[in-house]
């Protein structure tokens, strides 16, 4: 079926005119109609945008370069001018962007095509997709449990073949732990390696955009596009960019694979645990050396996180304020009394709850008791993983403690949630790249494998992960639908 | 330290968010429970250690201070819920 094959495999298909755009995207829109309803991956759909675009590329002919024609979903907090960008939320009611933001346009540039809108918790503030605004997205393996979060509706949508890939965003695992939980792969790249420009900041110093794929040859493609300087995010870095697609084609034999041992602690699933347990061992018969190593500071990242976090949040939700843009305040007095009644009744609990503990972090005697403490702990978890980096390539551990939870399981208190990002939240302190990768499903439910990398070194981390890949069945495995 | 009322009342203020009394019971024990896992942190020994600003070690990213026009700035003011004409009319402040 057309709407199985990745990225490389579909380009091909295009390329020798076996099967035309205009083909391709309406196979995609048919499975979106027929699926998407059960699923609520995607929030807004481009079927005549799509369609158009398709005929347009069909007339131009060529499809030289491997994007050209491909239909992807963006998160719905990503800017773009030919669908809404509401982030998952109440408040930002029918806002459609004017503009692209930058990594949409590299994309859109190749001749990608935007299919539509993936659902997002609330401004990215979740685990589950289940403050979203627009309800929850469910998991194609078993629609009773959640998608992961917060990028669950681009990653359902690759792991329900409704898109040939996404592009999400995460800032303590919100790539790879929804990858994790469908069975798709997720990079989260090197903070600044990718542009946020155009996409909804939650927490500026930790957000990273990257793509969701069917495999990671495709994640490789994509990356070599969308890494880069931009002049317009001044945060991204002034770094060469690898050619990804010959340096996952290496072997792994020699490479040296780190086991954080406090990553492997009780908590963790038993089928989890015997899933990532054979990946190792599936590692070593590829030549690879496991070391034990240790990254002592890990139990601290939770906290420091939701310290660092909220701050930024408070700050980044700040612009929300229904003049702008969004929601139209109703019944106000006067102009503080407008954008209190908006927020209000724009934001959801997730969102309130972030606001004020960011707020609280800040207030006198607390900044820096909490704040600095928490930049102080941050720079010895960097130092943690500097120190281990220089004994080993790469780091190898589980995306995800558990398998997908069931819906509402975890919603009674936050922390329980926040505990579902404990082994992908440390990398995003650290600003390293990491990626999750299917591996042996435990009782029909995906599980995800990570490999983390130090900065700028994604090249490491997808060879790693595509070695692996291509001597497993696991990315080739979809849901019974 | 333990989060209270008054706390939560006066951070609604300063952000802008009109919470009710309904609402403040509702948040206050999910806000002790994240404030517990963040006094974690006491326990850290970080003598010594500098605070992080920046993870990737910029420094100083500098822009020549241009003007640039956005090329369809009457698709910035529709993009408003009180757009009127070429107007943002919003209620009065004083």
């Amino acid at each position: 079926m057309i709407t199985q094959l990745s990225l490389t495999q579909t380009h091909e298909k295009l390329k020798s005119k076996e099967i035309s755009c205009v083909e391709l995207v309406q196979a995609y829109v048919d499975r979106i109609k027929k699926y998407n309803d059960d699923m609520n991956a995607l929030v807004a759909v481009n079927e005549e945008y799509a369609l158009e675009e398709a005929k347009q590329r069909d007339e131009g002919g060529g499809f030289s370069h491997p994007l050209a024609g491909i239909p992807f979903v963006l998160k719905d907090n990503y800017c773009s001018d030919e669908s809404v960008s509401q982030a998952g939320s109440h408040i930002l009611d029918g806002f459609q962007a004017p503009y692209d933001a930058t990594s949409v346009k590299r994309m859109k540039d190749c001749g990608a095509i935007v299919l539509g809108k993936g659902n997002t918790d609330e401004f990215t503030m979740g685990a589950s997709t289940e403050t979203s605004y627009f309800g929850v997205t469910k998991n194609p393996w078993d629609l009773e449990r959640v998608a992961g979060g917060s990028s669950g509706g681009p990653a359902a949508s690759v792991a329900a073949d409704l898109c040939v890939f996404s592009l999400g965003t995460d800032t303590g695992g919100s790539i790879r732990q929804p990858a994790s939980l469908v069975g798709c792969t997720g990079l989260k790249p090197t903070y600044g390696r990718t542009s946020r420009y155009g996409v909804m900041s939650m927490a500026s110093s930790l957000d990273t955009i990257g793509p969701l794929t069917k495999t990671v040859e495709d994640t490789a493609l994509i990356l070599k596009e969308l890494a880069g300087r931009d002049v317009q995010d001044s945060t991204t870095a002034d770094v060469p960019v690898p050619d990804y697609l010959e340096e996952i084609k290496k072997d792994v034999k020699g490479m040296k694979i780190g086991m954080p041992k406090e990553y492997f602690v009780d908590g963790m699933e038993e089928g989890v645990k015997k899933s990532i347990e054979e990946a190792i061992d599936q590692l070593k018969s590829l030549g690879a050396e496991i070391v034990e190593v240790s990254l002592p500071h890990t139990k601290y990242a939770l906290a420091v996180y939701h310290t660092i976090g909220p701050l930024e949040i408070s700050a980044n939700m700040a612009r929300y304020d229904g003049i702008r843009y969004g929601l139209k305040g109703e019944g106000a007095e006067d102009l503080v009394d407008y954008y209190r009644k908006v927020r209000n009744e724009g934001f959801g609990e997730e969102v309130k709850i972030r606001i004020t503990i960011g707020r609280l972090i800040d207030a006198i005697g607390y900044a820096d008791k909490f704040y600095k403490k928490a930049r102080k702990v941050q720079a010895l978890m960097k130092r943690d993983f500097d120190e281990v980096f220089e004994k080993v390539d790469v780091l190898v551990c589980p995306t995800s403690p558990s398998v997908a939870f069931k819906i509402g399981e975890k919603t009674h208190d936050p922390v329980a949630m926040y505990l579902s990002d404990i082994f992908t939240m440390p990398i995003n302190l650290t600003g390293m790249p990491a990626i999750s990768i299917p591996s042996r499903p435990s009782d029909n439910l995906p599980v995800g494998l990570q490999f983390i990398g130090n900065q700028f070194e994604e090249e490491k981390v997808l060879r790693v992960a595509h070695q692996y890949q291509i001597a497993t069945e696991w990315a080739s495995m979809r849901p019974e639908m | 330290m333990s989060v209270t009322k008054e706390q939560v009342r006066k951070i609604a203020e300063v952000t802008r968010i009109d919470l009710s009394d309904e609402e403040i019971e509702v948040l206050l024990p999910k806000l002790n429970s994240v404030v517990s896992e963040i006094k974690k942190l006491e326990e850290v020994d970080t003598e010594g250690v500098e605070p992080i600003a920046q993870i990737t070690g910029l420094e100083n990213v500098m822009e020549e201070d241009e003007v640039r026009q956005f090329e369809d700035i009457s698709a910035l003011v529709k993009c408003s819920p009180l757009a009127e004409g070429s107007f943002i009319k919003v209620k009065k402040s004083l």
